[in-house]
């Protein structure tokens, strides 16, 4: 496993006169394939982050580095090809006049030919299940489904690196279930690494790793199952509440968390001993 | 808002509706040329038998084009009465000082009239046959040329495409703001001119802050899509020229050669 994102010392503050820095000395690093998932309250400097990481603000100390590139130096069209980003608000970022055209933009830019650039938005459009509303303008279409055109036209692009600011939290839970898992399936066979802003629990519940920013600064960084196990004020999936709950019951269950599917085998067989 | 014709798409699928707009928009720009070559009754007629053929080709209701000209009627009936007060020549009607109606006024005021009404027909035909962002698409191919003497024709026509795509965001936000401020107690289209034109503020400052910071997300979308401007892009929506795209080009030569055969020489009443 080679780290793709390499960040060090990063600092950053929007307004130089003020003392309080929205992000103070961030260091991470992100492997190839990895899914990290960085959550916090609001004003936790999440989404900052990832403007910094994309090269649209520029740090004020420090080193972002993507892929053996250093973000502000090479922060070109080209540098850009290989990151995907999507915001949370997919009215803003619906550019095209119609769901088609808005997958285009982003293809257009890099000067693709037509019968490529049509073989790719059908391709990307049938991920989201967007593909029979290719052709509607986006007045017609639900916040879900603007964000699932979204993030296609960002699967279209073929990233080696997603970033999702929010990206998921206009879905609702059952459509969000299912893109979680068509991108995590995509996010195996294609080795792309992602990283998921949110507030969703059970979208960071299903990263490699979990990343807690508070004031700018990195608190907790671990797997699902620690981050769990140690911060209490996070309100955990129901799977691990449910867990939690049976142990000061007298259940017997294993140290790490567990996905709703491990635990719904697990109750099984359970209730086949007893 | 919904009053305003110009400017406005009926979907349907006649002989006009599937034309290229490159050779709607061409056709129709020259077809405004071509009519300051008639001068007489029978160009006239000429014209107006194509301008209603044209209509009818675009099963769009005639109702729907009067209203089209209904916003504009006053400028046009402003425009004739200049025509009529200050032609002179052939009989005179009336003679009242500086000011005198006299018959070739009175002609060349209908022949304006006419000219007027015809080319606002001629225009909706167009808006309402073709898509807002097909006709943005043609604007921009046919005036590639420009780019030669540096006017950004791809960055204008991207910014005209990008303001099309979100009149009805604006017109929901209007809404929006109009609905809150109607919770607070403002009452529009009440009071005086002055206090209705008030009342307009607390509805213009929100919406334009929230088209300021609308703007900037969008920037920031499109940068991290990789947009550049200067920059060769490649167009996804592509315009077929057909042979009927060619033939209607044919049809404007045809009238053409019909009307300069049929103009009178030297102008009105020679």
């Amino acid at each position: 496993m080679k780290p793709i994102v390499k960040v060090k010392n990063l600092t950053f503050k929007y307004d130089k006169r003020i003392e309080e820095e929205t992000l103070s000395d961030l260091s991470f690093t992100v492997n190839q394939g990895e899914w990290l998932a960085v959550i916090g309250h609001n004003g936790s400097g999440k989404s900052t982050l990832a403007k910094l990481l994309v090269g649209l603000l520029e740090p004020e100390e420090g080193s972002i580095c993507i892929a053996g590139l250093n973000v502000n130096d090479t922060m070109n069209r080209n540098g850009r090809s290989h990151i995907g980003l999507v915001f949370q608000n997919p009215e803003n970022q619906f550019i095209g006049t119609t769901v088609e055209d808005d997958v285009a933009f982003g293809l257009e830019n890099i000067n693709m030919p037509y019968e490529e650039m049509v073989k790719r938005i059908g391709k990307a459009l049938k991920l989201v299940d967007m593909y029979e509303f290719r052709s509607h303008d986006p007045s017609r279409l639900s916040g879900g489904q603007k964000q699932r055109v979204a993030i296609a036209g960002m699967l279209a692009l073929k990233p080696s690196l997603i970033i999702l600011d929010e990206a998921l939290v206009m879905l609702d839970p059952k459509s969000r279930r299912e893109l979680l898992s068509t991108l995590q399936h995509l996010i195996k066979t294609e080795n792309i690494t992602v990283i998921s802003i949110t507030h969703d629990m059970n979208e960071a519940a299903s990263a490699d790793r979990i990343m807690i920013l508070e004031k700018g600064r990195i608190v907790k960084s671990g797997s699902p199952s620690l981050i769990f196990e140690e911060q209490l004020d996070l309100q955990p999936p129901f799977a691990e509440r449910l867990k939690r709950e049976l142990i000061t019951r007298g259940g017997e269950f294993p140290e790490n968390y567990m996905t709703e599917e491990e635990m719904v085998r697990r109750l099984c067989n359970y209730c086949l001993i007893v | 808002m919904n009053k305003l014709i110009l400017g406005r798409y009926f979907p349907g699928d006649s002989w006009l509706h599937r034309l290229d707009p490159r050779a709607k928009l061409l056709a129709g720009v020259y077809f405004i040329f071509v009519l300051f070559l008639a001068n007489n009754w029978e160009t006239y007629l000429v014209l107006g038998l194509f301008t209603f053929a044209v209509m009818r080709l675009s099963d769009v209701k005639f109702g729907i084009y009067l209203r089209g000209v209904r916003p504009l009627i006053w400028l046009i009936l402003f425009t004739v009465f200049l025509q009529i007060l200050f032609t002179a020549g052939g009989e005179i009607y009336l003679d009242w000082g500086p000011i005198t109606i006299s018959e070739f006024g009175l002609i060349n005021g209908v022949y304006i009239f006419c000219r007027f009404v015809m080319i606002i027909f001629i225009s909706t035909v167009i808006t309402l046959t073709t898509k807002p962002i097909d006709l943005t698409d043609a604007i921009n191919i046919l005036l590639r040329p420009l780019q030669k003497l540096r006017i950004p024709v791809d960055e204008l026509s991207l910014m005209l495409s990008i303001s099309l795509r979100f009149i009805p965001n604006l017109l929901d936000e209007t809404q929006k703001v109009m609905d809150a401020q109607r919770a607070r107690g403002t009452e529009f289209g009440e009071g005086s001119l002055f206090r209705q034109m008030k009342t307009l503020v607390p509805i213009f400052l929100p919406l334009f802050v929230s088209s300021l910071n609308r703007a900037e997300d969008m920037a920031n979308a499109m940068e991290v899509r990789g947009y550049q401007s200067g920059e060769k892009r490649s167009i996804f929506r592509q315009l077929y020229w057909r042979r009927r795209d060619t033939l209607s080009l044919f049809i404007m030569i045809l009238l053409t050669t019909l009307l300069i055969w049929l103009r009178t020489e030297g102008g009105i009443g020679h």
